[in-house]
């Protein structure tokens, strides 16, 4: 065991998890809002824009994350009229690439937590709403949002849990994220071991702190319809 | 479409038994995973407090740390360990393992955390009275287990060990960062030499999803079979 290395690439990994956490953030609120799209989309009642937000769902659900980054990355790149556009500014780089892929990732699996949140809601409430005269749009927005959002924690805990791990996969596009730093000390002084305790140790302290925010939230705001 | 081609034309065979590959890998990979939460599941519903910890260890630190991290550990780490082993009884020159073996086992490793925790559930809701009835009948320790307690297990874990299966078949996609040619790296192969990424790795897109909506549609038979009542 080679104590000296734990601690020398501890520095550097802490840094790394900085790319790690910004990431994660920036894809878990854009994928916030897409899934809050999507689910919306997935409870109307026209049939072409149902089935074209349970396709969506369906298709990011259905495949690899690496499949979708790299489509995304190495793919998009190819279609000539891309490149004349603006979109080529964002598209180019591969940080803004893997936030698109984990935002569009986590809109799917958002989209499904909420929907079924939104489904669980009782119709009294709605019809309690209703007789006292509240517009749908304030429903909505002061009814169905909140209660869906105290029903959907503890799934969605584990959606932010995943896509924390999931964000390991932008080193397969050069990012040097907390995985791919590891990834590069390990392959530059052969000890997997030691950097996978320093940085897995990483990676669990963040699941911890996830786990118990959650858990925090979900008895604050109580676990009850 | 003529990249699809089979022959030297085309990668279609190519990305044929890539596919195969990775339905191996998967399937490998899923029954060490079973192994591992054969090992674990006692351990986790264990009263002993050490014995506990132990599976518990197992079950949180591989469902908190990224895929790809547990994968660069076994690939690195992996033929460095045997060689140790090896060098115990006096073997020291070089062995390379087989890319497929550290795969399914890295996968392996990460599936049957889920498996454990699948297991786990499924034992923890069958009804405390089949345990007592069956001791109190005096059947024998094989009946027991096999007889009435795992046909029980079986029924309430196969719904959500076809999500563990799902989430097997698409973390084999992070192998290829080892060189084993499955899907992933097939298509990686492919999109490098016809400079066609957006067609190859669309197509690797449609291939997952169509072996996860085939394994889907096979559990979901297996789900109604099974979830019959006594």
């Amino acid at each position: 065991m080679d104590i000296e290395l734990m601690i020398n690439s501890f520095p550097k990994l802490l840094n790394a998890t900085l790319i790690t956490l910004k990431l994660l953030s920036v894809s878990l609120i854009l994928g916030l809002f897409i899934g809050l799209g999507f689910a919306i989309l997935r409870m109307n009642n026209n049939k072409l824009i149902n089935k074209f937000a349970y396709g969506y769902s369906y298709i990011f659900r259905g495949t690899p994350l690496l499949v979708q980054i790299f489509i995304i990355y190495f793919g998009l790149g190819q279609i000539e009229y891309l490149r004349t556009t603006f979109l080529w500014v964002v598209l180019k780089e591969p940080y803004w690439c893997a936030i698109i892929a984990f935002s569009l990732n986590t809109g799917a699996y958002t989209s499904e937590i909420l929907r079924s949140a939104f489904q669980t809601i009782k119709p009294g409430y709605l019809e309690a709403g209703r007789s006292l005269g509240i517009p749908s749009k304030i429903i909505f927005t002061k009814i169905q949002i909140p209660i869906a959002i105290k029903q959907s924690l503890p799934a969605y805990g584990n959606e932010i849990i995943l896509m924390l791990k999931g964000t390991s996969l932008a080193s397969t596009v050069t990012l040097m994220d907390l995985t791919g730093v590891a990834k590069y000390i390990i392959s530059t002084t052969f000890k997997p071991v030691e950097v996978f305790i320093v940085a897995g140790g990483i990676y669990l302290f963040m699941t911890f702190i996830i786990h118990n925010v959650i858990r925090y939230l979900e008895k604050k705001y109580g676990f009850q319809t | 479409m003529e990249l699809l081609y089979f022959g030297d034309k085309g990668w279609g065979d190519e990305l044929f038994f890539a596919t195969l590959m990775t339905i191996a890998v998967s399937i490998t990979a899923m029954i060490i995973g079973f192994i591992f939460a054969a090992l674990f599941t006692p351990l986790k519903l264990s009263n002993n407090k050490f014995l506990n910890s132990i599976g518990n260890a197992y079950t949180t630190v591989i469902r908190g740390v990224p895929e790809l991290l547990v994968i660069y550990l076994f690939f690195f780490g992996g033929s460095g360990a045997i060689m140790f082993v090896a060098s115990i009884f006096g073997y020291n020159d070089y062995i390379e393992i087989n890319a497929f073996l550290t795969g399914s086992f890295s996968i392996g490793i990460i599936s049957g955390a889920y498996s454990t925790e699948v297991f786990r559930g499924a034992l923890q809701s069958i009804d405390k009275g089949q345990f007592e009835a069956a001791k109190v009948l005096g059947f024998n320790k094989y009946i027991y287990f096999f007889k009435i307690i795992l046909p029980q297990m079986l029924r309430l874990a196969i719904p959500n060990l076809s999500n563990v299966w799902q989430i097997t078949l698409k973390d084999t996609s992070l192998i290829s960062v080892t060189g084993l040619v499955e899907i992933m790296r097939q298509s990686y192969i492919a999109a490098g030499s016809t400079r066609d990424p957006l067609f190859f790795y669309s197509f690797a897109a449609v291939l997952y999803l169509m072996l996860t909506f085939l394994s889907m549609q096979l559990l979901n038979r297996l789900e109604t079979k099974y979830s019959k009542g006594y």
